[in-house]
């Protein structure tokens, strides 16, 4: 057991997903050529003025509403000064001491069901800069770099916690699940991979039962969760030994090399914390209507924290069932709408398990899939009234992805009808008489040799017997039970 | 302000340190050349904070002026060629810049 306890807080970047840029009316865009998304707004010309996207407000504002923020009645925004090649006015446009949207808190499940309750410090809006590439592979070999200002001047909404987190496992589970909240509001693509969300980790260690905080590094840039948490681990363990061996952990920002497991000190200038913030004077003051947030409030979707408890407590679900219906919004209104019509669970189950996996090996998701809720919901409801066998209805399933169809309508197609009882009868005696060895084994006390009875019946059948039928009837006809 | 010499209310080092930070490179001249008028600059500002403000809101806009925004329309960019027209070095249809790291 570690003597020491982790303590970490984490600052999220997420691209708003708006028509056009933060300050100018320049598309965004994501791999489009470079530099055909930008003006002299965004190129930073002199004596042009940044505008204030509104829809960036307003989803910003969504965000602060879904993590319990405080709406501030006034926020201003400030310059964030310092030099780089993909900052072309030397300056950021963020927010400092007035963020759009201040204290709240956010509320993670762990799988254990037990709560990560995480204070948001606040969210705030700024620009992103522009993307900067070094020529020649490392950057440390790079002759030059080139600077694409495509994304320059996208919206971004940073979120930073309260250090709240405990271990490397909260923090993700705390990010997957605030990335899912994003997602549900439809603010932002929320991908790590393409950069429209990144996280970074501030990390110390303090001994258990201390109240005080270490010194914390800064982990940055991870581009995946897998990444994330095991970069957070790396840099704990680090710190322990740093401490154990009686020194100091220095307080940087630090980089976590996937492919060594190695944590690696980005070498930090002596100066680069200084942005001495100053009020951006092109910019006026967001003052947003109560009015309008209210109407706003009213326009949050049910979150995922929400709709998995409501799943649980009043649909029947188990909390994994949950988990996984909750990934995605899409999903989330398909299995809803199924569930409205037939038995929750059942829909769950199906829709969870054999339409995913079925319709994964044509490369497609439910909600893109000719096999609407509706259907799902009478498939279901086939299923309860006993017409078709469980394997029939994968068959079914199967049928409805291919043609679209109603489920009632590939049955018949297909011949799918469950067999009544005294046909499924008829064809299991005779299965008995044909196979006298299993038979015998069965009589012998060897009951695994009952599936080979099921097996059989199934392929004879095409699947229209009911296996626990057909277990029934063997034994019936076998052991005259 | 002609006539209005204060005491240095800077140090050197932090003359040196703002310069820094701005990218200025200057002679052990215009450092104290810098110095004074910093000084001088402050020196204002300390005679703001002097009076009484109680109940006065920190001013950050000098326009009276709330919630300029604009509707989330796109509009045309700028042609490539132009947006790179003024760029000291043209790479793969990028701004080339000197290497960074």
């Amino acid at each position: 057991m570690s003597d020491f306890e982790p303590v970490i807080g984490v600052e999220i970047h997420v691209q708003l997903s708006t028509h056009t840029k933060m300050f100018c009316g320049c598309a965004l865009s994501f791999g489009d050529p470079p530099n055909t998304h930008t003006c002299p707004v965004c190129l930073a010309h002199p004596g042009v003025l940044p505008v204030v996207n509104e829809e960036a407000v307003r989803r910003a504002i969504l965000i602060g509403l879904a993590l319990g923020c405080e709406i501030a009645p006034r926020s201003i925004f400030h310059r964030k000064n310092y030099f780089y090649p993909d900052l072309p006015k030397a300056y950021q446009v963020s927010q400092f001491d007035i963020p759009i949207c201040g204290r709240g808190e956010f509320v993670a499940v762990r799988d254990d069901g037990s709560e990560i309750r995480v204070g948001i410090t606040r969210a705030h809006l700024e620009e992103d800069a522009a993307k900067l590439t070094h020529l020649g592979g490392r950057r440390a070999g790079a002759e030059e770099s080139v600077v694409d200002f495509n994304r320059g001047g996208t919206p971004l909404v940073e979120i930073v916690t309260e250090p709240d987190l405990r271990s490397a496992s909260d923090a993700v589970t705390f990010l997957r699940q605030l990335r899912q909240t994003l997602l549900f509001l439809g603010v932002s693509d929320c991908s790590m991979e393409e950069g429209s969300m990144r996280a970074d980790a501030n990390v110390s260690i303090r001994p258990v039962g201390s109240h005080g905080f270490g010194t914390k590094t800064e982990l940055k840039n991870m581009n995946s969760f897998r990444f994330l948490e095991r970069g957070i681990e790396a840099e704990i363990t680090r710190q322990e030994g740093i401490l154990r061996d009686g020194g100091r952990v220095s307080q940087e920002t630090v980089h976590y090399e996937p492919e060594t497991g190695h944590i690696t000190s980005l070498r930090s200038k002596e100066e680069s914390h200084d942005y001495r913030y100053f009020p951006e004077p092109d910019l006026v003051p967001v003052a947003p209507d109560p009015g309008w947030v209210g109407e706003l409030r009213g326009e949050l979707p049910e979150l995922p924290l929400a709709l998995r408890r409501r799943m649980v407590g009043e649909m029947g679900l188990t909390a994994e069932d949950a988990e996984v219906l909750t990934e995605s919004p899409e999903l989330v209104a398909y299995f809803m709408d199924a569930a409205a019509l037939a038995d929750p669970k059942a829909c769950a189950n199906w829709i969870r398990g054999e339409l995913r996996a079925q319709l994964r090996e044509v490369g497609t998701e439910p909600w893109e899939s000719r096999v609407s809720p509706a259907h799902i919901a009478a498939l279901v409801d086939l299923l309860g009234a006993g017409t078709v066998s469980v394997p029939a209805a994968k068959e079914v399933l199967a049928g409805m992805i291919e043609t679209g169809e109603q489920p009632d309508a590939v049955v018949e197609a297909k011949g799918l009808a469950q067999m009544d009882e005294s046909d499924l009868a008829a064809v299991i005696d005779a299965l008995v008489e044909a196979n006298p060895d299993q038979a015998q084994q069965l009589r012998d006390g060897k009951d695994k040799v009952i599936g080979f009875f099921v097996g059989q019946a199934m392929k004879q059948t095409n699947g229209r017997a009911d296996p626990q039928a057909v277990q029934r009837l063997v034994r019936a006809a076998v052991l005259g039970d | 302000m002609l006539g209005y010499s204060p005491p240095p209310m800077i140090d050197e080092s932090t003359v040196r340190h703002v310069a820094r930070l701005a990218r200025l490179r200057l002679s052990p001249e215009e450092e104290q050349v810098m110095q004074q008028e910093l000084s001088g600059i402050l020196g204002h500002i300390d005679a703001i904070t002097s009076m009484d403000l109680d109940g006065v809101p920190p001013t950050t806009h000098v326009i009276a002026l709330e919630n300029v925004l604009r509707a989330d329309v796109p509009r045309d960019s700028l042609p490539r060629e132009e947006a790179l027209r003024e760029a000291p070095d043209v790479v793969d249809d990028s701004f080339g810049v000197p290497r960074m790291d």
